[in-house]
């Protein structure tokens, strides 16, 4: 029973067997979940089954969900990055900064980008190169970023963006789907093939699992860490653009809390917070579940922060379900 | 060796805090006046009476990310409570509030004891919960200055020999605390389990139920606090402290609390606490936009935790070569 009650940080072996086993049914508790809540949804309001809505509902998730997929590479990794939702206010920031300097659409991205990749690398040499932990770290960053954006912005905004950059956010590319949502399944299909497929996965996973016996087996555990962190400041960077464009304009305050929700996402997704394990498709899963809860309340009319008491009970509780589910299966066998 | 280590980085702290001093005052000698700086400390309270609790939690491998959260749910039931009824005398709302923050943290506390969440993801949850739970209470409305009693919003302003009662208050939590993590099995037990959970489990402590008890210690000060904020800034609404678990954080970091557990002081929180409180209060004094602000203690958290980890590496560097010896 002392064993119990130890942290499952300090024993990853069983947790990672643990959540192996349920790996497969995790994705399927996912798409039993997704399927209840549209089910719900298309009951409790005529207007849910719209095209046009549906394809609107998908903006509560991409650009978060952007941001996730490459978070779940972080914290498969072992590592965690809380910086991302000020990388979108700097990078907004400067791509305003870059408008009323008079710079056109392609340049603004060129902007949103680099500073995306800028910011990114700022985190991967203070955690890589100086060896400190990631979770201070991007909290570090995170004021700094911000403070930045307000050093910058003061208390005004930035608006009046030209007419061709509001297609990262307002276009359309096939009939409903939006330019946001061919991203989103664009970058899907990326990260999977990335995670799932290359030799640099199966280098993630193993980092998360046991950094030194990774280090030992030939993965350089530094280089792939900071390439890490440069593709959650890049896909900030993405997101920024996208949601600058939907909101023609820039405040200080941007994506404020963004980063909770990001990884709140990724955790759903079956990703362990400890590292090790996880996969895009669950993530892919979360986004739209955090998605479609966000958008079946917004149509019952209940306020954003009443959402995010269900949102928070549902993140406990799916993680909580299969601990307490394999304990009771122990229980029986024994 | 440990203590020598700690009591440097204090050390380390007290001086940076006076350089700070020092360079504010050349710019602005006023600054430096004892009644200024009881102003900064009385300011700087109740982060300090928060990064007490969180260094609690810290130090046994745990982190709270939900005390702001909890912070706002106690000082909007205060504020309602009071609203309503006028008659409640304060200290009896004071100890129920806090009663109600150790109640919150002890669901966290629950959550990681009983099922193992890792604590991250449980107060991440919990955060989000109590925020949404404030805004079921009040329906998002606020509770101003003139719905609330008059001895509600004094107690945190009563001069008691000279100063503020929100200065003795956090003055008493500091001394409490400080005998809590020294002087009682309580307190070594949450080095212990911060330092080496399985070897606490070999001397006999309950890993998870030390945990369980940090949690509930960090949700009575915020509870404590959030009456303390809620009456000293006389308005209470949804968005209280938003933000300011960072913050909190960011004060234990800063004073040496290390992120891994087992490490860490009250001195060092009580310091970590104090540096960003001077910086707070001194930006607008010499002249730096309060836009600043959040870039400059984003600057500072980065370059305390590159300090501590060098701190750090080098015990480990120490020891290492001790081994070569033998």
């Amino acid at each position: 029973m002392a064993q119990a009650q130890l942290s499952p940080r300090l024993i990853p072996d069983r947790l990672r067997s643990r959540s192996s086993r349920l790996l497969k049914s995790w994705e399927s508790l996912l798409l039993v979940v997704a399927i209840m809540i549209f089910a719900i949804n298309s009951f409790a309001s005529p207007y849910f089954l719209d095209p046009w809505n549906l394809s609107d509902a998908t903006f509560n998730f991409t650009e978060k969900a952007m941001i996730a997929f490459a978070m779940a590479l972080v914290i498969i990794a072992g590592e965690i990055d809380l910086s991302v939702a000020a990388i979108i206010a700097l990078s907004s920031t400067m791509m305003g900064l870059g408008m009323s300097l008079g710079f056109d659409t392609p340049m603004l991205v060129i902007i949103g980008l680099g500073t995306g990749l800028l910011c990114g690398a700022v985190n991967g040499l203070l955690i890589t190169g100086l060896g400190l932990p990631s979770i201070v770290v991007t909290i570090g960053t995170m004021s700094l970023f911000r403070g930045l954006s307000f050093i910058i912005l003061g208390d005004q905004a930035y608006t009046g963006y030209p007419a061709s950059f509001a297609y990262f956010g307002q276009g359309y590319v096939w009939w409903v789907f939006s330019f946001e949502f061919a991203l989103f399944v664009l970058f899907a299909i990326v990260y999977s093939v990335l995670l799932h497929k290359t030799n640099f996965g199966r280098a993630v996973y193993a980092i998360g699992n046991n950094q030194t016996a990774a280090m030992f087996s030939g993965v350089r555990v530094g280089r792939v860490k900071f390439i890490l962190f440069l593709l959650t400041g890049l896909m900030a960077g993405i997101a920024s653009i996208c949601l600058t464009s939907r909101l023609g304009s820039t405040r200080p305050s941007i994506a404020l809390g963004v980063e909770l929700e990001v990884v709140t996402m990724v955790v759903l997704g079956g990703v362990s917070i400890l590292g090790g394990s996880g996969t895009i498709p669950g993530v892919v899963l979360a986004a739209f579940i955090m998605g479609m809860v966000t958008f079946g309340f917004g149509l019952l009319n209940v306020p954003g922060i009443v959402m995010s008491i269900f949102i928070g009970a549902l993140l406990i509780s799916v993680i909580a379900m299969p601990i307490l589910w394999s304990r009771t299966r122990r229980r029986g066998a024994h | 060796m440990m203590a020598k280590l700690l009591k440097n980085r204090e050390v380390l702290l007290v001086v940076a805090i006076v350089i700070l001093l020092v360079a504010i005052t050349l710019r602005f000698p006023g600054f430096i006046a004892p009644a200024n700086l009881a102003r900064v400390y009385n300011d700087t309270s109740i982060l300090i009476i928060l990064a007490l609790g969180q260094m609690a939690v810290i130090l046994t491998r745990c982190i709270d990310l939900s005390m702001a959260a909890n912070l706002a749910l106690c000082g909007m039931v205060a504020a309602m409570i009071n609203a309503a009824f006028p008659g409640v005398p304060i200290p009896l709302l004071v100890l129920g509030v806090a009663a109600l923050g150790a109640a919150l943290g002890s669901i966290n506390g629950l959550l990681v004891w009983k099922l193992d969440i890792p604590p991250i993801v449980v107060t991440l949850g919990t955060l989000t919960i109590f925020r949404g739970t404030i805004f079921l209470l009040s329906n998002g409305a606020w509770i101003n200055a003139h719905q609330m009693s008059d001895a509600f919003k004094a107690l945190p302003r009563a001069s008691v020999i000279g100063l503020p009662m929100l200065t003795w208050l956090s003055v008493a939590a500091v001394g409490a605390i400080y005998i809590v993590m020294t002087r009682t099995p309580v307190g070594r037990a949450f080095y212990a389990v911060g330092g080496n959970p399985h070897a606490a489990v070999y001397t006999g402590i309950d890993v998870g139920r030390t945990r369980f008890l940090a949690y509930c210690l960090s949700g009575a000060l915020a509870g404590l606090s959030g009456y303390l904020w809620v009456s000293r800034y006389a308005v209470a609404y949804v968005d209280i402290a938003a933000g300011f678990e960072l913050d909190i954080i960011a004060a234990c970091v800063i004073g040496g609390i290390s992120i891994a557990g087992g490490i860490g002081s009250v001195g060092g929180a009580v310091l970590g606490g104090l540096f960003l409180g001077v910086i707070k209060n001194a930006l607008p004094v010499i002249n730096i936009s309060p836009f600043a602000q959040l870039a400059i203690s984003g600057t500072v958290i980065i370059v305390a935790v590159a300090v501590n980890a060098r701190s750090e590496k080098r015990k480990g560097r120490v020891i290492l070569k001790k081994a070569e010896a033998i």
